[in-house]
Parts: C-alpha cells; sequence; structure tokens
C-alpha cells in the first residue's frame, strides 16, 4: 500500500508543511505600492462608471481609484468603506469577473479589466493595517437592536446601527465571528486570519457587542428578541446543505463540502486535514470548486467535479471553473449521482448516470459511469432552516423556503428586518450583497426606529 | 528608398537628426557614443569665454513631470552652459570633426554681449573645423541674469547686433537659437534674418517650475530647500515649437529663412511635423536623455518608411508642406462641417450621461458613447449669421460625447459635433468630413 502522497483512503500529511505553505498561500498576492499606482492609472474614471453600477454595495469605484492614483490611499479606503464597510473581505472573495471587473470598460476595449479587487485590496490593507477608523458613533439613541448572525449581512448591519448611535447586540451561533467569511470561503482567498482582523475593525466603532455561541431557536428566540429590543435585524445564513438523494450517501467519506471548507479554515495544521486520495464533488457552484481545488491542494491525487448540466449552467464564475483546472480538478458535466459504493462501510466509488435536457426538464439517460473515490463531497446548495426561527415560522412569513423580506428588508413581523443569504431575493449568495442588505436594513431600521 | 540626407544651410548631414546643445552633447566621450549611434550631427554643449568655466549646482539640475503611464512628458534643467575649460572643448571638438568629417558638428557660443567677446572667440571656433555655430540667445535659467542666454533672446536689437559681428568675423555659417519666452516669436527671428544671421533654431527651453515639495515648500528642483526657474523641454513643448517654428515659416519678413526645429521630438513622427511646418532638420535632446541615444535609429527608420509610403523622395519633398496650410483663423472654411459617428459595436460605454454632462468630458481624451437612443443622430441643424458665426438649434438628445473627443471638446465643450483626427484612441469614431 502506497503512503505519503499516494495513500489510499483518507488519509492527513500527504505533502511536505512547504508544500501546504505554498499550495495556501495568497491567491491574489496584494499589489505593492508601484503596481498599485501602475494600475489604478488605467482606470479612466468613467462618468457613470459601468463598474461602480455593476457592485452590489454600488462603491464609487472611479473615485478609489483615482484616489490611489493621486497618493491617497486612506481617503481611497473611506471612500470604499463609505459603501461597503467589509471592503477589504469583498476585495479578496467578490467574483470580480461577474461584477465590476466584467463592466469595466477596459475590459470591453482590450479584454484587461483594471483590477479593480486587488485596488480595493491595496486601498483597505492600508487603513487596516495603519488600524485607521473613519467613523465616529452619532451621540447615543437609547434604542437598542439584536442582530441574529455575525457575517457580512449582520457586521455591516451592526457597523451601520453603531454608526448612527444605537446600541447593537449581535447573536452568533458559532465560536467565532465572520459567518462564511470566517468559516466558508476557501483559504486561499483570505489568508492570514483576515476576516478575525475585519470583524475587529468593524466592531472597533464601539456599541457592537458580540455575544458568540448563541444560536437562535436554542439559546435565544426570535420572539423573545423581538420583545427585548427595539428591532431585530435576522441575517442567520443558511444553515442547511441539500441532501444528494443518491443511495448511500450515508457511508463513511461521504461529507458536506461546507463542513470540509470550514474544518480547512479552521485547521490549525493542514497537515493534520485528512483528504481522499480519489475525491469526487457534486456541484456546479462556487463552494464546488472551493472544496474541489482545495483538496487537491491538500494533496489529493485525483479531484473529479461532476454537475448535473452544462458548463454553461454552473454558478461557478469562468474564472474559479480555469482555477480549478489549473489546479488539476476534472469538471464533468452533464451527470448526476446514482449510487455511492461503499466497501465495509467506506465509500469507495461513485455511480454516475449521464443526463441530458428534456426539453427544460433535466432526465437522466440510463448510461452510468462509475468513479472511483475514497472521499465523496456534496456541494448541492445550502438551504435556509426554518425550524431556527422557532415557531414563529408563522409569523415571519417565507417565499421560496427563505425569509420574504420587501425592498427594505423588512420582513413580515413587525420589528423585524433581515438581509442576507437568509432571505429570498439574495443575490446569488454573495458577500457583497450581504453587505448591501445588511447596510439598506440598518438604514431602515435607523428611519423606522428615528423617524 | 527615401534620401534623407540633409543639407542645412550649407552643413550636410547623413539625416536630419541632430543632438541639440545640451548634457547629452557636453564632451568627446558622449558625442562619439551619439555619432556612432547614428546622429547626423551635434551642437556641442554651449561654449563660454576664456577664463574660468562657470560652476553649476552640485544637488539636482533636472525636474521633470510624467504623463499617467509613467513615461516623462517634461523635463527642466537648471544647469548653466559648459563648466569645461573652452581649450579642452575646442580641442575635442576639433579631434572629433576629424575622425568623423560626414556628421555635422556645431559650435554652441554664449559670451557677453560685447563685440570684443565674439571676436575673440569665434577664429577659436573656427580653428576647430566646426561646420557652423549656433548663438544660444535663449537658455532661460542663470546666465539669463549674467546679461546673456535669453536676456539678449528677448531684445530684437541684441540679436540683430550679435549676429552681425558673428557674421563680420568668421566665415562659419550662423544659426541663432530662440528663446521662446517672448510675446511673438516673429520679432527676433526678422532680426536675426536682419542681422545677417544664415537660420534660426528654436525653441530653447521655457522658463517653468515643475513642481513644488509639499513636505519642505521648495520648488523643484530642490537646492538646499530652494529652487528657480529652468528651463522647460520634452513632449509637453512639442506643440508650442510646432507654432513657432509655423509663424517664421509663414511670415513674410522672414520666409524661406532656414529652421531647425527643436522642441519634444521624441519620434519620426514628430520630426516629420516640424518639417512640414517648415523646419529644414531637427534637433533632439530630451528623447536622447530618456531613452538613449539609440532612439535616433527608430527616428531614421521611421522617416524613411513614411517618405517611401507617401512617396516622398527627398527631405525637400517634405519640408515646408503643411506650411501653407497654417492660416489665420479669419480665413477657415465656416462651411466645413465635420461630424462624428459613432460604431455603437466598438464603442467602450466609459461615458457621461447626458448632455448636461458634457463640459466633463472636456479635459480627457475623448470617447463617445451613444446613449438611450438607439438611431444615429440627426444632425444638428445650423444656421449662419451674417458675420458667418454660426448658431446651434438644435440639440441632439441621448448621445454622449466622451474622452477622445474631448480634443475637440476642450475647445468648445458645449458644441461636440466635431470629429476627432483619424488618430484618436478611440477607435469606435468614425470621422465624416466634408463640405456642408
Amino acid at each position: 500500500m502506497a503512503e505519503g502522497q499516494f495513500k489510499t483512503g483518507i488519509a492527513a500529511a500527504r505533502l511536505s508543511p512547504a508544500q501546504y505553505a505554498e499550495n495556501f498561500s495568497d491567491l491574489h498576492p496584494p499589489l505593492d505600492h508601484h503596481e498599485a499606482l501602475v494600475e489604478a492609472d488605467r482606470c479612466y474614471f468613467c462618468y457613470d462608471a459601468p463598474c461602480m453600477q455593476a457592485c452590489p454595495t454600488s462603491i464609487d469605484i472611479p473615485l478609489f481609484i483615482r484616489q490611489i492614483a493621486t497618493g491617497n490611499p486612506l481617503g481611497s479606503a473611506k471612500t470604499i468603506f463609505d459603501q461597503n464597510i467589509l471592503g477589504g473581505m469583498c476585495a479578496r472573495v467578490c467574483p470580480v469577473e461577474t461584477l465590476c471587473e466584467e463592466a469595466c470598460v477596459r475590459e470591453a476595449a482590450e479584454g484587461k479589466p483594471v483590477q479593480i479587487g486587488r485596488l480595493q485590496r491595496y486601498a483597505t490593507d492600508e487603513a487596516m493595517q495603519r488600524g485607521r477608523q473613519f467613523y465616529e458613533r452619532a451621540a447615543p439613541t437609547g434604542k437598542t437592536i439584536a442582530v441574529v448572525g455575525a457575517g457580512p449581512a449582520g457586521l455591516a448591519a451592526a457597523h451601520r446601527l453603531a454608526r448612527h448611535g444605537h446600541d447593537v447586540t449581535v447573536y452568533e451561533a458559532r465560536p467565532k465571528s465572520g459567518g462564511l467569511n470566517e468559516y466558508g470561503i476557501a483559504a486561499y482567498k483570505s489568508t492570514d486570519d483576515f476576516a478575525r482582523a475585519e470583524v475587529d475593525y468593524v466592531t472597533a466603532i464601539g456599541g457592537i457587542t458580540v455575544l458568540n455561541g448563541k444560536a437562535l431557536g436554542r439559546d435565544i428566540h426570535l420572539d423573545q428578541l423581538a420583545r427585548d429590543f427595539d428591532a431585530v435585524f435576522l441575517g442567520m445564513g443558511l444553515a442547511g446543505v441539500n441532501a444528494l438523494r443518491a443511495d448511500g450517501e450515508d457511508a463513511d467519506g461521504v461529507a458536506n463540502a461546507v463542513d470540509f471548507i470550514s474544518e480547512l479554515r479552521q485547521a490549525s495544521d493542514l497537515a493534520g486535514l485528512p483528504v481522499g486520495r480519489r475525491v469526487v464533488v457534486i456541484g456546479g457552484g462556487m463552494t464546488a470548486i472551493d472544496a474541489a481545488v482545495q483538496s487537491k491542494l491538500l494533496g489529493a491525487e485525483e479531484v473529479t467535479i461532476c454537475y448535473r448540466r452544462g458548463q454553461e449552467h454552473m454558478n461557478a464564475s469562468e474564472f474559479e471553473q480555469d482555477l480549478a483546472a489549473a489546479n488539476g480538478v476534472t469538471i464533468r458535466h452533464w451527470m448526476q449521482p446514482k449510487r455511492v459504493i461503499a466497501e465495509g462501510g467506506r465509500v469507495s466509488a461513485i455511480e454516475l448516470e449521464y443526463t441530458a435536457l428534456d426539453g427544460d426538464r433535466l432526465t437522466g439517460t440510463g448510461e452510468t459511469l462509475t468513479l472511483a473515490a475514497d472521499q465523496v463531497f456534496k456541494a448541492i446548495g445550502q438551504s435556509f432552516v426554518p425550524a431556527a426561527l422557532n415557531g414563529s415560522g408563522a409569523v415571519v412569513e417565507l417565499e421560496r423556503g427563505r425569509i420574504k423580506v420587501d425592498a427594505e428588508g423588512r420582513t413580515s413581523m413587525p420589528k423585524v428586518w433581515a438581509g442576507g443569504d437568509c432571505v429570498a431575493d439574495a443575490r446569488e449568495d454573495l458577500t457583497v450583497a450581504a453587505v448591501a442588505a445588511g447596510r439598506d436594513a440598518a438604514e431602515s431600521i435607523h428611519r423606522a426606529l428615528m423617524g | 528608398m527615401a534620401d534623407i540626407r540633409n543639407d542645412f544651410i550649407g552643413i550636410k548631414s547623413p539625416n536630419p537628426f541632430w543632438l541639440a546643445s545640451a548634457p547629452p552633447t557636453d564632451k568627446a566621450y558622449n558625442v562619439v557614443r551619439a555619432y556612432k549611434a547614428g546622429w547626423g550631427g551635434v551642437v556641442w554643449k554651449t561654449l563660454g569665454e576664456e577664463g574660468p568655466p562657470v560652476v553649476n549646482v552640485n544637488g539636482p539640475r533636472y525636474g521633470a513631470i510624467w504623463g499617467a503611464d509613467r513615461r516623462l512628458l517634461g523635463l527642466n534643467n537648471i544647469e548653466l552652459i559648459t563648466d569645461r575649460q573652452l581649450q579642452l572643448n575646442l580641442q575635442e571638438m576639433k579631434q572629433v570633426k576629424k575622425e568623423w568629417p560626414d556628421r555635422a558638428l556645431i559650435a554652441s557660443i554664449m559670451v557677453p554681449c560685447v563685440e570684443e567677446s565674439w571676436k575673440a572667440i569665434l577664429p577659436a571656433v573656427e580653428e576647430t573645423e566646426a561646420d557652423g555655430i549656433e548663438l544660444n540667445f535663449g537658455c532661460p535659467h542663470g546666465m539669463s541674469e549674467r546679461g546673456m542666454g535669453s536676456a539678449v533672446g528677448q531684445v530684437p536689437e541684441y540679436i540683430e547686433m550679435v549676429a552681425r559681428w558673428c557674421k563680420q568675423y568668421t566665415r562659419m555659417p550662423v544659426i541663432v537659437k530662440l528663446t521662446p519666452n517672448i510675446t511673438d516669436i516673429r520679432y527676433p527671428a526678422r532680426a536675426a534674418k536682419k542681422g545677417g544671421a544664415d537660420a534660426v533654431s528654436l525653441i530653447n527651453t521655457i522658463s517653468s517650475i515643475t513642481s513644488v515639495d509639499l513636505d519642505s515648500f521648495s520648488p523643484e528642483p530642490s537646492i538646499d530647500g530652494k529652487g528657480s526657474h529652468g528651463g522647460y523641454c520634452g513632449p509637453a513643448v512639442k506643440p508650442i515649437a510646432l507654432n513657432m517654428v509655423a509663424e517664421i515659416a509663414r511670415d513674410p519678413e522672414t520666409r524661406g529663412l532656414p529652421i531647425s526645429g527643436i522642441g519634444g521630438v521624441t519620434t519620426w513622427r514628430d520630426a516629420a511635423e516640424f518639417l512640414a511646418l517648415g523646419a529644414g532638420n531637427v534637433q533632439v535632446c530630451t528623447a536622447a536623455m530618456t531613452y538613449g541615444f539609440k532612439v535616433v535609429q527608430e527616428m531614421i527608420a521611421g522617416l524613411e518608411n513614411w517618405m517611401d509610403e507617401k512617396g516622398h523622395r527627398t527631405l525637400a519633398d517634405v519640408i515646408g508642406r503643411a506650411t501653407p496650410n497654417v492660416t489665420d483663423w479669419q480665413y477657415l472654411n465656416l462651411n466645413y462641417v465635420a461630424k462624428a459617428r459613432i460604431d455603437q459595436d466598438l464603442c467602450i460605454k466609459c461615458g457621461p450621461a447626458s448632455m448636461s454632462a458634457r463640459w466633463k468630458a472636456a479635459s480627457r481624451w475623448c470617447r463617445w458613447r451613444p446613449g438611450n437612443s438607439t438611431s444615429a443622430p440627426a444632425s444638428p441643424s445650423r444656421r449662419s449669421t451674417p458675420t458667418g458665426r454660426r448658431t446651434r438649434t438644435t440639440r441632439w438628445r441621448g448621445w454622449r460625447p466622451n474622452k477622445a473627443c474631448s480634443v475637440l471638446c476642450a475647445l468648445e465643450a458645449r458644441d461636440c459635433d466635431h470629429v476627432r483626427r483619424p488618430s484618436s484612441p478611440c477607435r469606435a469614431l468614425l470621422p465624416v468630413n466634408g463640405e456642408k
């Protein structure tokens, strides 16, 4: 039986410490001062800039880039934070290739957009490394607000509310704050414990109390919060993971991709994190890519993503798909899991069925393929768990399985707002969209309370 | 193959590219390097009179401004004339000329504005076998405070007087180098001609302060916390130089006076433009300082290639070809209409959103973008007034000019139905020209 890198089964320490360090270093290294100036000069300072319109948080991108170009990175950071207090993380994780950089006129002109994401990181890093805070709290209003979930939506809401002088208590189920920034982002996108540093930076404004280990429906209850606080913001994200609905998915070695990613992010020593020799990831979104690429980087020999539709249907951006391919991940389309084959209770292979579109309906063709696998990750989407609303489900109306909100983020329940992935109209479940939702709901709460 | 051999007031060089009198021509070592790189001629760094040479500042002598792409746009210097002994320069010049007989070698001279000084230095310069002399009446910094350089060039009577002395005391052709730091370049040019000068060269550098250090509040270049205006040159001054060359070329009083064109020549294209406006050759400094002596090879090959493509056999086919097209505003054809059509497939849509925002576009390089309207814009109807001024009567709606078109909009931002040069960086803009 082979040892080390080619050890069969799910094993740790496939690589040398140096390889782990190299594999999980920054995906997009920060721009140095000169690089930032050169890149900033490429911006045309467009009027009605398409990049700005493409940004869910509407950051004044031409302005912040011009501020970098003119030697004012702190002013640039403020321009970013004015619209998006989590601009540092968004600079790292935004799929800019489908947002601002896709809209960049230099993408249209030359196929080479201004590197908006990296410039944003340059400016925000500058401010955060210098510990520069740009906002002061308004005079205390005496109003108290509960925020459920310390993820991007909750943090953005909390910061904006604290700025307005309200006292905010954030309840977070997990031991650390940051939500998916802390638990759900590929490690090479957020190095050096940036998620924690950002939480500290955001909460440094004051007036925000974060209580970790407090889950809605277990430790706290919505009706109680609504009674105790002047307003409640729900930003608890998606706790559920969709099932494969394939035979044998309970076998050892079948796991949720989000749990794997979270475990990886929290691992103090990557060498201690076991991964299969042959890994199959089921799904076609960013989570599938993150799980597949990181499996490969942990030393898996063979990693295959299987997606039940075509390449053009994948939720993962083209950049992410290329990233997977560049890391040696095979992406196979038009096949759905049929049966997990186990030996002695442990997964040994997965049987997939080819699919085809019959009109709008996806059907199996009957032809199957068996891929050897000692680890299978499910990445076929996450779902909202309404049980957490703890009996108030009848009051907080749902829509398509998530919380229904109006344009300002108000739920059907008085005094309760919601935003981020847990709401029905969450745009593509993006960090940046969650930030926008949290920020805007905070403004709505502020207006309602101070009316 | 085009023949780019140059005969400027009888001074022959294999091409029309001379190095201007400046730091790169300060000594034999550099001049030989320049000749080896291919320069057709060299104007030696300005000589002063016999005796202790001038002393330069030890601090920085240059200030600069750069474009957004970090390329040098303008350079400013506070260096004086040569700080070497006159005899050393003369010896080296003689030696270099002997070794490079096919290249032009010009002596630039700046001595006090008294007849004896000029009478004394000219025979010594003649002894070097240099092909000609250039009178430095141009430097705006340092030497002008001592009554030389631009202090002379700003007084037409002095120019005429000194030019006459030089013609009297030497057989060498005399080129008068003009300062642009005056109101009307035609007066010093006329004075040079009246004094008998064989040619003028222009422009010398422009009085300037390139920047201010916002920590120390010292102008740049900063010498121990203080600065002095320096001479500005480089690509940024080219438009000023082109106009001054054209002004002299088309002035009835100086028409036909040979001109050596100087000011921001960086590529063959710049040189061709100077020639077209009436310059008999060009002198270069900043481009050589920025990119090295080798730039001349691009200039030579580019000029030859363009002349071949256009069927210009010799430089004479090019020189002055644009001069007749420079005219006074009053003679411009007010019935000429030029409009732009936008190729919407190529437009990258970077422009301002509304007509009212059009002025925003004024200061930038132009682009046009289509607005909400999907059809091509109707021509704005125009009405001529008896005085020839026209009034705009309709406004385009939904069409947005931007950036690249600003070269036009910059002049008249309210009225943007102009056309760009075909060389506009905007690829979406298709010029449609013609008589109304």
